[in-house]
């Protein structure tokens, strides 16, 4: 069996295997796995409402992978996309909420504030780990926690509108929803992000693959060694990453900020996107293709799952197994490809 | 006959590769036993099946003339045989002591007692004249010492049989010395000793016999007291062993490297590069011979920017170019094939094509304004592939599926097409074969016929008298000696290598 | 308010909120010492609090006042079952370490959640009635000075957490296991060669840790929060984690910066009440414990350094 076709099989394996311990779950639950995924599939399909929500979830799904994947394609491990996804949420409705600009400055003006927020809050770690040979990992974490408490503290105490537990509306020339997307949705929270996103994919494809800069990321990922013999500076190349990849992490909070929602609110806890950021990244190889295709299974996943009580009476928690299920056997993909050569030479002979 | 170990025709296969075919190694009471052969002959993994780290396909071992089975070190160790190991098996974190007794702790009510392991450290130290001191960290003491601990490792678990392997590669001459008289110690208190080693010099001093292993074949066995160097060296690779390269006659002519004083120190902080001199001319090829550990590695990465430089000075054409970048130095005209062509030479998961413009991706025309342009980078890998014989299903095959001599291959047509001033070659056909070997050497000079300056490091001394012009010896961070490989022999260099002066070499002094 | 009464509170109310936090990352030492690490604090102490707290409001009837010391027990087993995906995952099937962490993140909030709807039929669980409460501890609260502020409406958990911590110390550094424990996680092959079967240690380590991550969570489930849902862990498992790399990896050390890090929680939510901590910000103490971390790791606050072979697959014949 050719390395690709087994790198292509083994995401969908982990995906199958993951459905799999899921309805064995469901069945010693006495549930009835039949009526959960019908309901899991209208609960996207059913109406164009769901629809809406459906695309709608995926976007920051989207960009919050490619936060991960791109820094993990560095060789890095951002486990911070959630905290630097809640800074880039402020951000864009602090701007949201302070000015009045036409809108063709104060959109893109917020959008960039949160770009700003997500790369700023990415800086520490990557600049830990590239001059002090930090691990990233546990400074993200950490890094997550202090964004909570900041982002809460600055919403009670600085932006809070009479309500004391979240700011102001923002102000429409900042905003991402369209009347027509909402009416042709059935009134979703669908907004403008779908494209933002969609783009973004298209952005790291490219500057992966096809540039210079790319091209010294991706060494520097593979062989640091070699990377510097061949005269890449691999400190800066490591901190842009980081730059980048919180972009995109606080790029994905303005999705919520400046489209789904409007406003920020003080978080009794962690929003979990940047966690399944993880996930989709990982599901989808660290690729953009990958991510998008890995986002769309996610935020379907999710999305259906909110339908799951109320027509089968299966708890919606169900799906967040799965999407575990599915990082372990993504993760354990050494497993699933001795297993596929055992399997492709069984049918040689 | 009374042997101790017999190792009865024993095959060790890899997944079809064999690594042991057929060998055959008896090891007498009391005597050292040298195992010869070169890299790769198949000498460690005998020794690791020895002590149970692998099982054979087919053979029998005896200890003491009954046949056992050693599945795991445990087995070997309760067995009496002990392995010193060529890369230490040390914790850094842990006391010389807790190395020594982990696993087979001294305890008393459920705790170690390392009041009285420490003595027992103590008493079999002395016995056997292993000086060590039972409360040092390892991190902190000498690679003698931490050789010792090695030792004392097998002494603490009763080793009546002793395997060393490689044993001299990191030691100095004076700890060489040392652990030469520790062998004879262990001897005289009877244990036997299994040496695996290169090196003829070492075998000629110490050991009583010696077996001979080429390419997985076990070759025979000689009293050492009947045989001499040259006739070790012919059985070890079978053939002649000095062959020489077709060459002119070198026509040097101005400096292009010129080192001045120059100081490096290593990543322990110590001082490795020590005021060494040196100067390489277009036009000649000069090679650097020396012992692994004395300032060579350190001084070529000093001098392609890899590795920071304390003081001196290193001018290309009279440019001064000490710690400068690596892309300021390759920009200056310097061409480096680097020792470890998997760490610093390719990026082993790009294709072979993409590794092939590592050094100039962001120059035109395989770039311009920041974007790749494919055509024209593998364009010019196939020109590489097809000039330099690099043998690969295509040009978008990944690095990491070439062969060593393959990757090597591209590495030097990547330097080569540059058209550098200066060509640093170290180690640059470790690893390879034959075939391999000769075409690199061919490069190499003709590098210098075309006028440019090539410095060759390495630790074959049959290459760097085959290939260089004039050999400099590096000793302990110095450039001690220059000469003329013609005017000189391989037990000489041996001798400047190992640090004797050069009066004694039996040579006037040259610059 | 005088210096001792400010004791009283914050002394005892320090101790609590530590106790949690010193057995799971005395449980994350175990993992991370034998090489393998342990993202997944947080998820064991999840799993740790939801079996304490179904086990105690299930069967409260038949033990009475030891239901909360036997449902300390079982999600002390509980954590050490969950823990073994963990260990299958990153020893057997070779998965990256903190991917596997992750995943037992997220796995242990959704099964838990998933399974208290399942049973109760809502979101949250009812409150346990046999909590562990505030004991004055006999004889001791009587010295003078001493007495009052250590002794006297404390936790019997807090006193457990520190006697475990100094048990574990024992443990790693003065017995062959710990030795042998230490030595897989620096550099298995040296241990490999020395007939120490590295794969055994590591899932030992994996399984302790499990089990001390439940007992965690047990702890903090029935002494502070009362009840499960999905809020109940939320940053304790990581603050562990930090606590154990704040402490270099040594349970002495990991018990006085969970300690610390319980003095910061427990002053973050009591701050009010006190004199002149009514001034600073909450939000720097919350934030504290994992800026202070990050500057451990850096080195700012001396050099806290990993065991070597941490985070790798010891694969044999790898020479």
């Amino acid at each position: 069996m050719s390395k690709r076709l087994k790198g292509l099989l083994t995401p969908v394996i982990a995906v199958l295997l993951g459905i799999l311990v899921g309805t064995i779950i469901m069945l010693a639950s006495g549930y009835d796995p039949v009526a959960a995924f019908s309901a899991l599939w209208n609960g996207v399909f059913g109406d164009i409402y769901s629809f809406g929500e459906a695309v709608r979830q995926i976007t920051p799904y989207i960009l919050a992978g490619l936060a991960v994947a791109f820094a993990f394609r560095v060789g890095l491990f951002n486990i911070g996309v959630e905290g630097q996804f809640i800074v880039g949420w402020l951000a864009a409705v602090w701007v949201g909420v302070a000015f009045d600009l036409p809108r063709a400055i104060h959109l893109p003006l917020a959008i960039l504030a949160a770009m700003i927020a997500g790369a700023l809050w990415a800086f520490i770690p990557g600049l830990l780990k590239a001059r002090f040979r930090v691990h990233e990992v546990i400074v993200t974490i950490m890094m997550n926690y202090v964004a909570l408490h900041v982002t809460n503290y600055i919403i009670r105490n600085v932006l809070a509108s009479k309500s004391g537990d979240k700011t102001d509306m923002i102000h429409e020339s900042a905003s991402l929803r369209s009347e027509w997307l909402q009416s042709l949705t059935d009134y979703s929270r669908l907004h403008w992000g779908i494209v933002i996103a969609i783009i973004c994919c298209f952005i790291m494809w490219f500057l992966l693959e096809r540039t210079t800069r790319g091209f010294e990321l991706r060494a520097v990922g593979f062989n640091q060694h070699a990377a510097h013999y061949a005269g890449m500076s691999v400190n800066k190349n490591i901190i842009l990453s980081m730059l980048i990849s919180g972009a995109f992490a606080g790029l994905a909070g303005s999705m919520e900020g400046l489209g789904t929602f409007g406003y920020a609110a003080v978080k009794g806890g962690f929003t979990g996107v940047g966690f399944d950021g993880i996930a989709v990244a990982l599901l989808g190889g660290n690729t953009a293709l990958g991510v998008f295709l890995s986002a769309i299974l996610f935020g379907v996943l999710k999305v259906g799952a909110l339908n799951m009580p109320l027509e089968a009476g299966v708890p919606n928690e169900l799906v967040d197994i799965i999407i575990a299920l599915i990082v372990f056997f993504v993760a354990s993909s050494y497993m699933i490809r001795a297993l596929l050569d055992r399997l492709s030479k069984k049918e040689v002979k | 006959m009374d042997y101790v170990i017999e190792m009865l025709n024993i095959r060790k296969e890899f997944g079809g590769f064999v690594a042991n075919d057929n060998i055959t190694l008896q090891l007498k009471k009391g005597e050292i036993h040298a195992l010869l052969g070169e890299n790769g002959a198949g000498k460690s993994t005998l020794m690791n099946v020895l002590f149970g780290l692998y099982q054979p396909e087919q053979g029998e071992i005896r200890v003491k003339g009954q046949p056992v089975n050693i599945t795991n070190p445990n087995i070997a160790n309760d067995l009496g045989i002990g392995m010193v190991h060529q890369h230490f098996m040390l914790v850094d974190t842990f006391t010389v002591t807790e190395n020594i007794i982990l696993g087979r702790e001294i305890t008393s009510g459920g705790r170690i007692d390392i009041k009285k392991a420490e003595k027992e450290v103590r008493d079999i130290s002395e016995r056997y004249g292993l000086a060590v001191d039972p409360q040092a960290k390892i991190s902190e003491i000498t690679v003698g010492m931490q050789q010792r601990v090695e030792i004392l490792k097998t002494l603490y678990r009763g080793a009546e049989i002793l395997i060393f392997d490689e044993p001299t590669a990191v030691l100095t001459p004076q700890e060489i010395k040392e652990l030469i008289q520790i062998m004879k110690t262990l001897i005289k208190e009877g244990k036997s000793i299994i040496l695996i080693t290169h090196k003829l010099k070492e075998i000629m001093e110490v050991a009583d016999r010696c077996t001979v292993i080429r390419k997985g074949k076990g070759i025979g066995t000689v009293n050492v007291s009947e045989t001499n160097p040259n006739e070790l060296a012919s059985l070890m690779v079978g053939r002649e062993v000095v062959f020489k390269t077709e060459k002119k006659e070198a026509h040097p002519k101005q400096d292009v490297l010129e080192v001045n004083d120059l100081v490096v120190k290593d990543a322990r902080g110590v001082t490795i590069v020590n005021g060494l001199n040196l100067s390489v001319k277009a036009g000649e090829i000069v090679g650097i011979a020396g012992i692994d550990g004395n300032g060579q590695s350190e001084f070529i990465e000093a001098i392609t920017g890899l590795r920071k430089s304390e003081s001196g000075s290193v001018k290309l054409n009279g440019k001064e170019l000490i710690n400068h970048t690596p892309r300021k130095i390759t920009e200056s005209g310097v061409g480096h094939i680097p020792q470890d062509r998997h760490k610093h030479g390719l990026v082993l998961n790009y294709p072979i094509g993409e590794n092939i413009v590592l050094q100039n991706y962001y120059k035109k025309p395989y770039s311009k304004n920041g974007v790749l342009n494919f055509k024209e980078i593998y364009k010019q890998a196939k020109k590489i592939i097809s000039e330099f014989d690099v043998r690969t299903p295509s040009e978008y095959t990944l690095a990491r599926a070439l062969s060593g001599g393959n990757q090597q291959k591209a590495i030097i047509g990547r330097e080569v097409d540059r058209n550098p001033d200066l060509l640093i070659a170290a180690q640059p056909t470790r690893g390879l074969d034959v075939g391999a070997i000769e075409f690199i050497h061919k490069r190499l000079i003709e590098q210098r016929d075309n006028g440019k300056a090539v410095l060759l490091v390495s630790f074959e001394l049959d290459e760097i008298m085959n290939v260089s012009d004039r050999i400099a010896v590096i000793y302990e961070g110095k450039i001690v000696a220059i000469v003329n490989p013609k005017e000189t022999t391989e037990q000489e260099l041996g001798l400047l290598m190992a640090g004797s002066n050069r009066k004694e070499a039996g040579e006037g002094t040259h610059v | 308010m005088s210096l001792m009464d400010i004791l009283m509170i914050v002394v005892p109310s320090t101790l609590l909120w530590a106790a949690p936090l010193v057995f799971t990352a005395l449980g994350g030492i175990f993992s991370e010492r034998s090489g393998v690490v342990n993202i997944g604090l947080e998820g064991l102490m999840v799993i740790g609090a939801f079996s304490a707290i179904v086990f105690n409001i299930t069967f409260v009837d038949t033990f009475g006042s030891l239901t909360p010391w036997i449902s300390i027990l079982v999600a002390m087993v509980a954590g050490a079952i969950f823990s073994l995906l963990h260990a299958v995952a990153a020893i057997t099937f070779r998965a990256d370490h903190t991917v596997s962490g992750v995943a037992i993140n997220l796995l242990a909030t959704g099964i838990t959640l998933f399974l208290v709807k399942l049973i109760y039929g809502k979101g949250e669980t009812g409150i346990i009635s046999e909590g562990i409460s505030k004991v004055d501890i006999p004889i001791l609260k009587d010295i003078p000075i001493i007495g009052p502020i250590f002794f006297q409406n404390t936790y019997w958990t807090s006193f457990l957490a520190i006697i475990v911590a100094i048990i574990v110390w024992y443990v790693v550094f003065k017995t062959p296991f710990g030795l042998r424990l230490r030595s897989v996680g620096e550099h298995p092959m040296a241990a490999d060669t020395m007939g120490i079967n590295v794969t055994k240690m590591r899932y030992l380590g994996v399984i302790l840790s499990g089990a001390l991550g439940g007992i965690g969570g047990a702890v903090y489930a029935q002494s502070i929060a009362n009840n499960f849902s999905h809020s109940t862990i939320s940053g304790q498992g990581f603050m562990a984690l930090a606590a154990m790399i704040f402490g270099k990896w040594h349970p002495l050390g990991a018990l006085g910066a969970a300690i610390f890090f319980g003095f910061a929680q427990s002053i973050s939510i009591i701050g009010s009440s006190l004199p002149f901590l009514k001034e600073i910000p909450s939000v720097y103490l919350l934030i504290a414990p994992y800026v202070l971390t990050i500057l451990a790791l850096t080195g700012f606050i001396g050099r806290a350094d990993a065991p070597k072979s941490i985070g790798t697959h010891y694969i044999k014949g790898n020479r």
